[in-house]
């Protein structure tokens, strides 16, 4: 009965609140996937913050600086989302650092020059705001406003990675040469950041039929690679994929095969970064404690003090 | 005198831009997420205040640009505080340093906001804003940290012994320093003393931490002499503009 109520008003697109009936499993599939973009967005804050002390310009370190502090609250909203569903912060951060939660597996690849800020920001925020996008729809209302808040960041963020390759690319044959190589490396893990082919996405079923996802992982690649060619063609530089072709008759670019054995090695912990990524987010965890304890300890005695 | 207030603006602009580029380190690695954006939040501030402040000095010197002038100076031509360069350490570390600079900064931008230097009080009336912020979170987590549990109490009470030998020459005045006071364009750094012990006084106090005596102090900031620390700073944050000279970013 529950059930059949639930779906009816998913299919009327209501939003579904926190105090709302829901089956387990969707509250299950939304904490993953939840949880799975907060940590995206606090881990994607490492390899830009590799770049900040290092910035070209104090306009540069000031608009990097912002934007890793942009992600780090695009966490807090999505943790806070997350929290609603009945899970802490802490057990979350938990499960990040026990390895049953995952992040994109973008982040697990290493920014080289500062061209990769360019690259980042062009097509890692790109990509995900074509995917963000679509989750403005989501069902689940605390996720969908969340979204709301987070595009309106994204696309600045998108607009910010494509200045720098612009500007790069325009610039020294050495900064060309480093904009072109941001691409080539960061082309192919940003178009398999939407998730494997519809045919091999095992949870795509219950997650449309519930409205959490509102298109296909293919549907929004595509998206996302019609809309990009043309930009690294009005910038001269050049998608490192020999099948990228027009097809008049879909309206669509053709592509390259992707390599899903990669895509699969480095989700399942083998890429270059995974390990130290992971470290890094559980030493701070770690050397934080004594100063959250600290805070708590003073809080209390504020509380006896008070009373 | 135009040189004089090149000078002096670029002191101001070289200790915001230092502790702004020591708090950036922090990005990623705070003891919270809320944390860790308000310690962004500051290095922003500061890279803010420095930027400010190179602009004005860039406009006096007509030769170099903001950039230029942050990214292509060497060690013996910076001119910040010593304090500020001071590696961030623990969390404990960093909110000491700061307390100890904040504080300080409160008091230099409530009087810098009276020079007859109409961009100089423009920009210390932005700063100040801002600084009263910085003061206010730094003394919350020194109080926090000092009366929180042994463990931080010892360790904020070690960076406190570590840190003071740099609370010295913040104060000082030199023959520059003098002039454009005596012309009421600066600030006497000496008459902030009195304040500062008072400020610094009182919350150590209410955080249960025990001031340290002045045994050997520091100085040599004002004259482009630094701790070893700074040239590492400085090849890390100017690595692309010495390596590029030519390329636009």
């Amino acid at each position: 009965m529950n059930e059949i109520k639930f779906q009816e008003r998913i299919d009327a697109e209501k939003k579904i609140e926190p105090k709302d009936w829901m089956p387990d499993a969707y509250r299950k599939h939304l904490i993953r996937q939840i949880s799975q973009h907060a940590h995206s967005e606090i881990i994607g804050m490492q390899p830009e913050g590799n770049w900040i002390t290092r910035a070209p310009s104090l306009r540069a370190k000031m608009i990097l600086l912002a934007k890793v502090q942009d992600e780090a609250g695009h966490g807090l909203y999505l943790y806070s989302a997350c929290e609603t569903l009945g899970i802490s912060r802490e057990e979350l951060v938990k499960q990040l650092h026990d390895g049953k939660a995952k992040y994109s597996s973008i982040f697990n690849y290493p920014t080289l020059s500062w061209a990769d800020m360019g690259a980042v920001g062009w097509l890692v925020d790109g990509a995900a705001i074509v995917n963000q996008v679509s989750l403005q729809r989501t069902s689940y209302g605390p996720y969908s406003r969340g979204m709301v808040k987070i595009c309106k960041e994204e696309s600045f963020h998108q607009r910010q990675g494509y200045e720098i390759m612009a500007e790069m690319a325009k610039g020294t044959p050495e900064q060309k040469a480093m904009a072109q190589d941001a691409l080539n490396r960061f082309w192919w893990p940003s178009i398999m950041m939407f998730g494997p082919q519809d045919s091999d996405s095992p949870r795509t079923g219950n997650a449309m039929k519930w409205k959490i996802k509102r298109q296909t992982n293919d549907d929004l690649r595509q998206d996302f690679i019609n809309k990009t060619v043309g930009q690294a063609e009005l910038i001269g530089l050049t998608i490192p994929d020999t099948d990228l072709k027009w097809n008049a008759e879909r309206g669509s670019y053709d592509f390259g095969e992707m390599d899903w054995d990669e895509f699969w090695s480095v989700v399942n912990g083998n890429g270059p970064c995974n390990k130290q990524r992971l470290a890094h987010h559980k030493k701070a965890h770690d050397e934080g404690k004594w100063v959250r304890d600290a805070a708590k300890a003073h809080a209390k005695k504020q509380e006896v003090v008070a009373n | 005198m135009m040189n004089s207030l090149f000078t002096y603006t670029l002191r101001i602009a070289d200790s915001s831009l230092i502790l702004g580029q020591r708090m950036s380190e922090w990005c990623s690695k705070a003891p919270t997420l809320e944390e860790d954006i308000a310690m962004s939040n500051i290095s922003l501030d500061m890279f803010g205040q420095a930027n400010g402040f190179y602009q004005y000095a860039a406009q006096l010197d007509g030769l170099k640009s903001a950039d230029e002038l942050a990214f292509r100076r060497n060690e013996r031509e910076f001119f910040n505080h010593q304090l500020v360069e001071q590696e961030n350490g623990n969390f404990g570390n960093t909110i000491v340093r700061n307390f100890l600079h904040d504080t300080f900064n409160f008091l230099f931008y409530t009087q810098l906001a009276n020079s007859k230097d109409e961009t100089l009080s423009a920009l210390a009336h932005k700063s100040l804003k801002e600084v009263k912020y910085h003061l206010r979170h730094s003394s919350n987590w020194l109080v926090r940290l000092g009366d929180g549990t042994k463990e931080s109490n010892a360790k904020t009470q070690i960076a406190l012994n570590e840190l003071w030998m740099y609370t010295d020459e913040i104060f000082e005045m030199d023959a520059l320093d003098t002039e454009l006071f005596n012309k009421g364009i600066a600030v006497d750094n000496s008459s902030l003393k009195s304040d500062w012990d008072a400020m610094i006084n009182n919350t150590l106090t209410e955080a249960k931490l025990i001031r340290p005596e002045d045994e050997y102090m520091a100085t040599g900031g004002k004259k482009g002499l630094h701790t070893e620390y700074l040239g590492f700073i400085l090849s890390e944050m100017q690595y692309l503009q010495r390596a590029y000279p030519n390329a636009k970013w």
